[in-house]
């Protein structure tokens, strides 16, 4: 069942990342970002990990995808035009980028044997009280510079988007 | 197998009573605005109006289904879809009820319970802002698109003090399963979450209530659904079966959010008082009372359109408070009464300041939203920390 | 066998970097280059999710965590700068912001063409 439910989730991630890529209009690539975003999801619960899971749809997939949203539509941002490239660019990009997929599909078959398996419910560590334990912790001090770093982003955010006042 | 076969069931009827009710809300819902405003509300299409839902589904059925000009096809296609599957989505997680013994074994009222029940509540009101979005953006039309983009923007705006006014009653329940948090408050009313010591979360209940109004785009915050403004919204270009759908979502959004209110804060399917003090006999007597009111009127000389209905209720009535009488059935129905009861009461909270109150500007809303209920909330949250970890257990 | 094997997740993984790559390299439009750039965050949690699973341990999903909240304070920032560049320059196309392009003006005239075509311009 797990095989079944990882190649549904994992065909339905890469055929929505080729889409984002692909798309001309940004929209249709914002809408195939959240197919992305949902798939993983779904994969982080069977990995055990939950909390991560609904985190993922919240955060990433609920808000960050919302500003985009917000943005494409608000610039009203149409079709890209069809620009040039540079040659090297045509010729070598994707056969660069397809070389750089195999070297790392094979060092990872390499490295990860294949008796690791994936089995649903085995790891029960992806609650939030183990993830709340040891957010605050072991990684209290990254959580602390997470909340500085937020609201240098809100502060930055806010002053580059806003009107002038005249 | 079984455990499929009994899920299967549980959801049917969980999805079948969610569908009643919401036609169902509608009439309550124009019959209470209209009392409120003096007028009577459906009257004409069965006995005071009971087959005015359907009536009106016929309607939405039969008109005429647009797709405007250059629109994009499938996210308008996918806008309401999207909205009605996210709104019955979330009553999958909400607790009716203790666990029960059925024919096909023991099994909990609730249809299933994952340890991060809460969690999954607020994706889910997070992903109900693109449908909004999506149905402004897919009409092409502009004041689709302000409307949605303002809606949006109010829905997203209000999601910070919901959570933030859900995650204090966490701190004392101790875990974010919604039956974990429905088992702590059971007893009596004391044990609510609302007035539970350490930290009685009255505040928070105003706040969880006041953000829940603006998810469901309710009035005092329906600015961008309201018909005298921007031309309704988000949802001007929709007709027929896509247009029902939208209001089949906001009605599903408010019995979903009443749902959660009353598991967080008001103590689930736990009677008022406790069983020892007589609560079982509470329901009988509630539709024996209404049985009586209801014969009483019915049989008034003046009132001749209600001679035959009128009486037939009483009697219905009556049915229903010997049923409640009965112990074998007590088990199921008694906590089901009430969690109806409760999360009943919440939705005509919503109906009644629906008639009762004006709406607010879009600035107002954005500020009482940014200004106020965000500080306040982490306010509630802090005050809720420092008084479970200097106080409790 | 009785699960998914680890290395399928992982390569997943590389999957999805290595399209966000692609997207990232070959798209003229800011928001579509961003948008690459979050599904190449995307496929490194991914990846540290599958690893917090082989090590039996908590830390790599808080490892994603955080990747997902610098991803959420990056993505803010950067829409507000993206927004800034339309309304200064109305393009969304990343080859047109060149206007802090560094371009020593060639020595030799017949270079000067393809200077210009570059994008500098004095």
């Amino acid at each position: 069942m797990e095989t079944g439910l990882f190649l549904l989730f994992a065909s339905i991630a890469v055929v929505c990342g080729v889409n984002v890529v692909v798309q001309r209009h940004p929209i249709n690539s914002a809408i195939s970002l959240i197919g992305v975003m949902g798939s993983l999801a779904a994969l982080y619960l069977l990995l055990g990990a939950e909390f991560m899971a609904a985190t993922q749809i919240v955060v990433y997939a609920g808000a960050i995808m919302v500003l985009f949203l917000f943005v494409i539509m608000l610039l009203n941002a149409g079709e890209e035009p069809k620009g040039g490239r540079s040659w090297p660019a045509r010729v070598l990009g994707i056969p660069l980028l397809i070389i750089f997929l195999g070297v790392m599909s094979f060092l990872i078959q390499r490295m990860v044997p294949e008796t690791d398996q994936v089995v649903f419910g085995a790891f029960l560590k992806g609650d939030p009280k183990s993830i709340g334990t040891l957010l605050f912790s072991k990684y209290l001090l990254p959580f602390e510079v997470t909340s500085v770093l937020i609201l240098v982003a809100i502060l930055g955010a806010v002053v580059l988007a806003r009107k002038e006042i005249d | 197998m079984n455990f499929f076969l009994l899920s299967a069931l549980k959801a049917a009827v969980v999805a079948a009573a969610l569908l009643t009710t919401l036609a169902y809300l509608q009439w309550i819902e124009r019959k209470v605005i209209a009392h409120i405003q003096l007028r009577m509300g459906p009257y004409r299409v069965g006995p005071h109006g009971l087959l005015q839902p359907v009536a009106d589904v016929i309607k939405l059925l039969t008109k005429e289904d647009l797709l405007p000009s250059h629109a994009n096809r499938f996210l308008f296609l996918l806008a309401p879809f999207l909205a009605v599957a996210l709104a019955l989505t979330s009553i999958a997680v909400i607790p009716f009820g203790p666990q029960v013994d059925t024919l096909a074994g023991e099994t909990y009222m609730q249809l299933t319970d994952i340890n991060i029940g809460i969690l999954f509540l607020l994706a889910i009101s997070s992903l109900g802002v693109y449908a909004v979005a999506f149905a402004g953006w897919a009409s092409n039309n502009k004041y689709a698109l302000l409307g949605s983009l303002r809606a949006a923007a109010q829905m997203i705006s209000y999601e910070l003090p919901l959570a933030l006014a859900l995650a204090a009653p966490l701190l004392m329940a101790g875990s974010l399963s919604l039956r974990d948090i429905a088992m702590t408050q059971s007893g009596h009313a004391g044990n609510w979450m609302i007035f539970q010591m350490p930290a009685p979360q009255i505040v928070g209940f105003l706040i969880f209530l006041i953000s829940a109004f603006a998810e469901t785009n309710r009035i005092p915050f329906d600015l961008p659904e309201a018909e005298n403004e921007l031309v309704a919204g988000f949802h001007t270009e929709y007709s027929s079966l896509k247009f029902a759908s939208f209001f089949m979502a906001e009605y599903a959004n408010m019995i979903t959010i009443a749902a959660i209110t009353t598991t967080v804060f008001l103590g689930s399917w736990h009677p008022v008082f406790p069983v020892e003090w007589g609560s079982n006999f509470v329901p009988s007597i509630i539709f024996a009372m209404a049985g009586a009111l209801a014969l009483y009127h019915g049989l008034n000389f003046y009132r001749k359109r209600d001679r035959m209905t009128l009486p037939v209720f009483a009697v219905a009535f009556f049915g229903l408070a010997l049923l409640f009488a009965i112990p074998a059935v007590q088990t199921y129905l008694l906590p089901l009464f009430w969690f109806l009861a409760k999360t009943g009461a919440l939705l005509f909270l919503f109906i009644w300041v629906r008639g009762t109150m004006p709406r607010f500007r879009y600035d107002q809303l954005m500020q009482f939203a940014w200004k106020f209920l965000f500080p306040l909330s982490v306010v509630n949250l802090l005050a809720t920390a420092f008084l479970v970890a200097v106080f409790g257990e | 066998m009785d699960g998914v094997p680890l290395s399928w997740f992982l390569i997943l993984s590389a999957i999805l970097f290595t399209l966000g790559v692609a997207g990232f390299l070959f798209r003229r439009n800011l928001i579509t280059m961003f948008m690459s750039i979050e599904l190449m965050l995307n496929g490194v949690n991914l990846s540290f999710i599958a690893f917090a699973y082989k090590l039996d341990q908590v830390d790599g999903q808080l490892f994603a965590f955080f990747v997902m909240v610098v991803a959420a304070a990056e993505a803010a920032v950067g829409l507000a700068i993206i927004l800034t560049v339309f309304k200064n320059r109305s393009t969304r196309a990343v080859d047109e912001v060149t206007s802090m392009k560094y371009c020593p003006r060639p020595v030799n005239p017949q270079r000067i063409a393809e200077w210009s075509l570059r994008g500098c311009n004095g």
